[in-house]
């Protein structure tokens, strides 16, 4: 926009400090990874990056000499119950978006979707507590310990269930109304529409909604740290307890200094990383099935 | 036939989602629900939280949420502004969107780490309500913005179109008209970001603390009722029961918050309406 | 009503050329790649009411944007040759659009007031123009609201939300609010076609009511209307890709001789 005037006047100001401010916003993310960086320097300086995959185990003493900086038994958790739970919960959520969409009378949809919105703000310690205190003894009845990747994998499900749920729900929602006439006219039955022309035509955001469900398991701590065991492995079974990246954290930071608090800075770096890469990917995703429903 | 086993498999589906969350929501209630009263809503935490009542913990959540929301509103109000008058092709506003996009996937205990080591070390405040809120205010930054932006978004083109026709400026036409007709959204956004943030637990473990006294200020550590919860289920021998009054209250004190944006937004939208 | 309009066309016909409050020349405003308009150089005389007739999709709306610089607001939107009025080229960089506007207001299509309150609608405008006694904002509220036709029907309720009026109500709060900083030129994108045909004929009856004291540039689908209302005509035509003008003059004289074939055909309603 061409220049008004070339005095001080408030519209300048404004410009300038709301530009300031959606600045700061974007610098934050900057600011975190830098921050995570500074933190995690001196023992990515003593141990290099390799021997997070390379040693024998996490024990993370003082000094990095001495310590075990192995994060492989601590990514096979987080990996366990972020698997266990996008197994358990994206088929049930998909059936949910289509039962919302095309099978349940339109006020019981809507009360589903409600309930589904409901779900998805319910805290996450409240899952956690949930788990511990209800699925965690029913599955020792059955299984000892009980704590283990199956409980994870049963709340991490509960609670991502709504995030995939309903932006399967918005994505079949776009689906052009002309092509489910379309589809109509050609007489094909309901549950042929619903599976051949809108789940396809959807597909960009279901997976999105997939995705972002796993990037919210595999960033989840309190429900995880509470029914998951917390035990250093790698899981041979699913009734077995693990500790993910997260919850390791958790429970580390209180006591942890030096070196091993750097390292736990260190996960906290690589936990970042890795639901960076999982968000770019859906965006890259909801970006394609953009372009594809512009121009179809 | 297809449409019976579609529609079984479906009902099946919803039934069960349903079921888990109904036997989540009734199993707090029915044992939170007989340990409810005024005075545990009043009294101080005593005996590591198996008796007395939840006063303080009360008061340090609401704090956290006050210093939470006085530092991100007015942060996410001026960058949803920018966003919704930005031009997508321009650098600028994708820069900022995509970052945003990123940061709301970035996980909370990570947060934790970053307010810890900004607020709390760098910055000298410690474990604190004032670190706590910090925090918090990063976190929900982006869920703000993002709700903000699609009530500005929703305001008419006409009604710029007007102003901008009158000669009014950029300001002016912002605060009389823009953001009053943008109102439902922001109040909804205000909302979400109060869930978001009164849900968490991990990002204030490291910042705000566990310290269940009453605050006497901003710089002292504050326990907050999902700590509260979290602590009593996890560390607290024996304190399962007094961990479902705290869920419940949680809950509950969500609901209510939720409720009261959807209707005030409604009554707001309503209001708006064009008759003609 | 043709009575009070005869005698001034005639004048108008019969002494020298008015002074001019616009002329753009070589006008033409892109939109991307898209020419939606060029090579308009127009005449709109001082205090009289000008219409700017023709088809669908031949650039009067994005002609009438461009003389108060909305089309600035439209990402993508170039607007290039020149506007001049008082002798300056309001397209020169420099030019500030924030002072254009205030003097060259504009009415749009659909009414748009703010979702505020009556009054506030008038007064926003005139606080931000500085007008801070506001006893004077008071009585430039009447009197503007009076010159509308609306006083009567809306001061016991003046803070009454401005979107509960009917459409030629708002359409007519629009004007008024547009005529509440005192332009000296008025734009006006198809203001009655919004509208029933009864709050249309309220409205085209203020128009030729603004005759003598401003001057009036209003693009119209409406033969009917230009004719009723217009002392001076515009004619434009999509020619191969882009809009363009085909014929300007004082009303009478096009409709009773149009010098171009297509513009006879246009009014004869031979074509379209």
């Amino acid at each position: 926009m061409p220049a008004s005037a070339s005095r001080l006047d408030p519209d300048r100001l404004l410009t300038g400090g709301l530009r300031l401010c959606a600045a700061f916003s974007a610098a934050l993310l900057i600011l975190v990874v830098i921050f995570l960086l500074l933190q995690a320097g001196p023992v990515l300086d003593a141990i290099g990056p390799w021997r997070l995959f390379a040693d024998d185990g996490w024990f993370p003493a003082d000094t990095a000499a001495a310590g075990q900086f192995s994060i492989v038994a601590l990514l096979a958790g987080s990996g366990a119950v972020a698997f266990g739970a996008t197994v358990l919960a994206a088929p049930l959520a998909i059936a949910s978006a289509v039962f919302c969409r095309f099978v349940a009378p339109p006020r019981i949809g809507q009360l589903f979707r409600r309930m589904l919105e409901v779900l998805a703000g319910v805290p996450s310690v409240v899952f956690g507590f949930w788990g511990l205190v209800v699925l965690v003894p029913l599955i020792n009845r059955w299984q000892p310990p009980g704590a283990s990747v199956l409980a994870g994998a049963l709340v991490l499900g509960l609670m991502i269930l709504p995030t995939i749920a309903l932006l399967a729900d918005s994505a079949l929602r776009s689906v052009p109304r002309a092509t489910l006439s379309a589809a109509a006219a050609l007489g094909l039955s309901r549950w042929r529409t619903a599976l051949q022309v809108a789940l396809p035509a959807a597909r960009g955001g279901v997976v999105t909604g997939i995705i972002l469900g796993v990037a919210r398991a595999i960033g989840e701590t309190m429900a995880v740290l509470m029914v998951c065991g917390n035990v250093v492995q790698v899981p041979a079974s699913v009734f077995e307890p693990v500790r993910t990246l997260t919850a390791n954290i958790a429970l580390e930071m209180a006591y942890a200094y030096g070196d091993h608090r750097s390292a736990l800075f260190l996960t906290g770096l690589v936990l970042t990383l890795l639901v960076i890469a999982l968000v770019l990917v859906a965006e890259l995703g909801r970006g394609a099935n953009a372009r594809r429903t512009a121009h179809g | 036939m297809g449409d019976r086993l579609l529609a079984g498999v479906c009902w099946l589906a919803a039934g069960i989602v349903a079921g888990g969350f109904a036997w989540l929501l009734g199993d707090i209630v029915m044992n939170g629900l007989g340990q409810i009263n005024l005075m545990y809503l009043l009294m101080p935490v005593a005996d590591a939280g198996r008796a007395g009542g939840i006063g303080p913990v009360i008061v340090s959540t609401s704090l956290i949420l006050v210093v939470c929301l006085s530092v991100s509103l007015p942060l996410g109000l001026a960058t949803a502004i920018v966003l919704s008058e930005a031009d997508d092709e321009r650098w600028f506003g994708r820069l900022v969107r995509r970052s945003l996009d990123v940061l709301a996937g970035v996980p909370s205990i990570v947060f934790g780490l970053f307010g810890y080591a900004v607020f709390g070390l760098a910055l000298g405040l410690g474990f604190s309500i004032l670190s706590g809120g910090l925090t918090l205010a990063c976190m929900v930054l982006p869920i703000l913005i993002r709700s903000i932006e699609q009530g500005l978004r929703a305001v008419p083109i006409d009604i710029r179109h007007a102003a901008a026709a009158l000669g009014m400026q950029r300001w002016r036409t912002l605060v009389a008209v823009l953001l009053p007709a943008a109102a439902p959204g922001v109040l909804v956004g205000v909302v979400l970001g109060i869930g978001r943030a009164a849900a968490e637990t991990a990002a204030l473990l490291f910042t705000s603390g566990y310290v269940a006294r009453m605050p006497d200020s901003l710089l002292d550590s504050g326990r907050s009722l999902s700590v509260h919860i979290f602590d009593l289920a996890l560390n607290v021998a024996g304190g399962e029961p007094r961990a479902y009054a705290a869920a419940l209250v949680l809950i509950v004190a969500l609901a209510v918050v939720n409720l009261t944006a959807i209707s005030l937004s409604e009554r707001l939208l309503s209001s708006r309406i064009n008759p003609a | 009503m043709k009575s009070t309009v005869t005698p001034i066309r005639s004048v108008v016909a019969e002494s020298a050329p008015p002074a001019l409050a616009i002329q753009t020349k070589d006008l033409a405003v892109h939109y991307g790649a898209l020419c939606a308009v060029r090579g308009v150089s127009l005449q709109v005389p001082q205090q009289q009411i000008t219409a700017i007739i023709g088809p669908s999709g031949c650039g009067k709306t994005s002609v009438l944007s461009s003389l108060n610089r909305l089309t600035d607001l439209i990402p993508g939107a170039r607007v290039s040759g020149q506007i001049l009025i008082d002798g300056a080229d309001v397209l020169w960089p420099a030019y500030d659009p924030v002072a254009l506007r205030r003097r060259v207001g504009k009415v749009f299509q659909k009414p748009n007031p703010f979702p505020l309150s009556i009054a506030r609608n008038l007064d926003l405008p005139l606080r931000d123009q500085g007008v801070r006694n506001a006893d004077e904002r008071a009585g430039r509220i009447e009197a503007v609201l009076r010159r509308v036709g609306l006083w009567d029907e809306v001061a016991q309720r003046l803070d009454m939300p401005a979107q509960q009026l009917s459409g030629g109500q708002q359409q007519r709060l629009c004007i008024a609010r547009a005529l509440v900083l005192e332009p000296d030129i008025l734009l006006m994108d198809e203001p009655c076609s919004a509208l029933d045909p009864i709050a249309s004929g309220v409205v085209e009856g203020l128009i030729e009511e603004l005759r003598g004291d401003y001057t009036v540039v209003v693009v119209t689908h409406n033969l009917q209307q230009a004719r009723r209302i217009a002392d001076h005509l515009a004619v434009f035509w999509t020619s191969g890709d882009a809009g363009c003008l085909v014929e300007q003059g004082p009303a009478g004289a096009i409709f009773d001789s149009p010098k171009q074939a297509i513009t006879a055909a246009y009014l004869d309603g031979r074509c379209c």
